[in-house]
């Protein structure tokens, strides 16, 4: 067994098999993760907002999903996986709360997660696997023993996608 | 440039934790009668930290939690959250339902309506304090409810917070009689609210 490399809120690592990298409690965040089957290298970026060029203080580039997930990407190619094999999953993005009013705070899991997939195809990363939106939080694990992305909610029964 | 709490000075959190301070002494007021117990409060504790670290601030981050959730409109636009940890929302509850003190099922639907009004009274007493502190009007909208990880409730502030900088601010209260109970309060202007709190208050020009 590997070890277990924790990912922060605003975070991303890459890691080599046989470790995993784990996000706990995702809400409206989105945790993407790469994954290159034959080298074995994996990778993930938490992030909190779609977009770094709405704001004028984005220095943190983790946590923004453009940004994040460009980073994420030449970390995994620098760290010897191949764009060519290289294959995505995401969870996250969810609506914790049932707002009605026209805030944003309803609407920005939505905004992380088409931003995910915008970036992906930008990138030409084929996305394998999601399990994004609703109204609960998801804790998450990729192996990269295998690319297995493990998914724990409170309430519900494990998955692996 | 606007406001953000990269650069707060130590006034402004000293007339947050008065804001909190009177907010507190309103609800546990309120909530004393609706429980028709007397409670104590302690002085609210007010913390300001990294927006990205809040998911782990008042627990472990999947630790499950209840978060009340408030859209706050009028002459201040934001949102706010009220947090509570499970032991504490059980004691709660189970006052308000005089149920046994050990009572620990899971929170059913009566359980999640008393918990929102709870939030709502508690979130309203604080918003009265601000309101009449700075002479705004200020009005709450319904109540919202989650019980979920704490990191997964705590990514909304997070990212309210992480529009406009990388801190966040929360103030953190406790009160009860025999048992003690912890509360969490996340105030959530918009950016422009914030500069006419400030100036409310006779902090900025």
């Amino acid at each position: 067994m590997g070890n277990s490399i924790k990912v922060g809120m605003a975070d991303l690592k890459v890691a080599k098999a046989p470790d995993s990298l784990i996000t706990l409690g995702l809400g409206s965040c989105i945790g993407l993760t790469l994954y290159d089957p034959v080298t074995k290298v994996g990778g993930m970026v938490h992030y909190m907002l779609p977009d770094s060029t709405q704001l004028k203080n984005n220095s943190n580039i983790a946590k923004f999903g453009d940004t994040g997930i460009k980073e994420l990407y030449r970390l995994m190619v620098a760290n010897g996986a191949s764009p060519k094999r290289m294959v995505a999953k995401i969870a996250g993005g969810a609506k914790m709360f049932e707002v009605s009013g026209l805030s944003n705070v309803g609407h920005v899991g939505e905004r992380n997660a088409e931003q995910a997939k915008k970036l992906l195809k930008e990138l030409k990363v084929p996305l394998v696997a999601e399990d994004t939106g609703l109204n609960y939080g998801r804790t998450v694990e990729l192996f990269c023993e295998n690319g297995d992305f493990f998914i724990k909610a409170v309430g519900k029964s494990n998955k692996t996608i | 440039m606007g406001f953000s709490l990269d650069n707060v000075n130590d006034m402004y959190i000293d007339v947050l934790r008065e804001i909190g301070n009177i907010g507190a002494g309103n609800a546990t007021t309120a909530i004393s009668q609706m429980l028709g117990a007397r409670l104590n409060m302690e002085v609210p504790k007010v913390q300001l930290m990294e927006a990205s670290e809040l998911g782990g601030a008042i627990c472990d981050e999947e630790e499950t939690v209840v978060g009340i959730f408030l859209e706050v409109l009028d002459d201040i636009n934001g949102s706010m959250m009220f947090l509570m940890k499970m032991e504490s929302a059980h004691i709660i509850v189970n006052k308000l339902m005089m149920r046994d003190p050990s009572y620990n099922e899971p929170f059913d639907e009566m359980d999640l309506s008393a918990l929102k009004e709870i939030g709502n009274i508690i979130a309203s007493s604080y918003l009265t304090a601000l309101s009449s502190l700075t002479n705004m009007k200020i009005q709450p909208s319904v109540p919202y409810i989650a019980v979920d990880m704490a990191a997964a409730i705590l990514s909304v502030p997070a990212i309210q917070f992480g529009q406009y900088g990388d801190n966040a601010l929360f103030i953190e209260t406790e009160f009860g009689d025999d048992k003690e109970m912890q509360g969490y309060f996340i105030l959530m202007p918009e950016q422009d609210s914030y500069a006419k709190i400030l100036k409310a208050l006779g902090i900025m020009n």
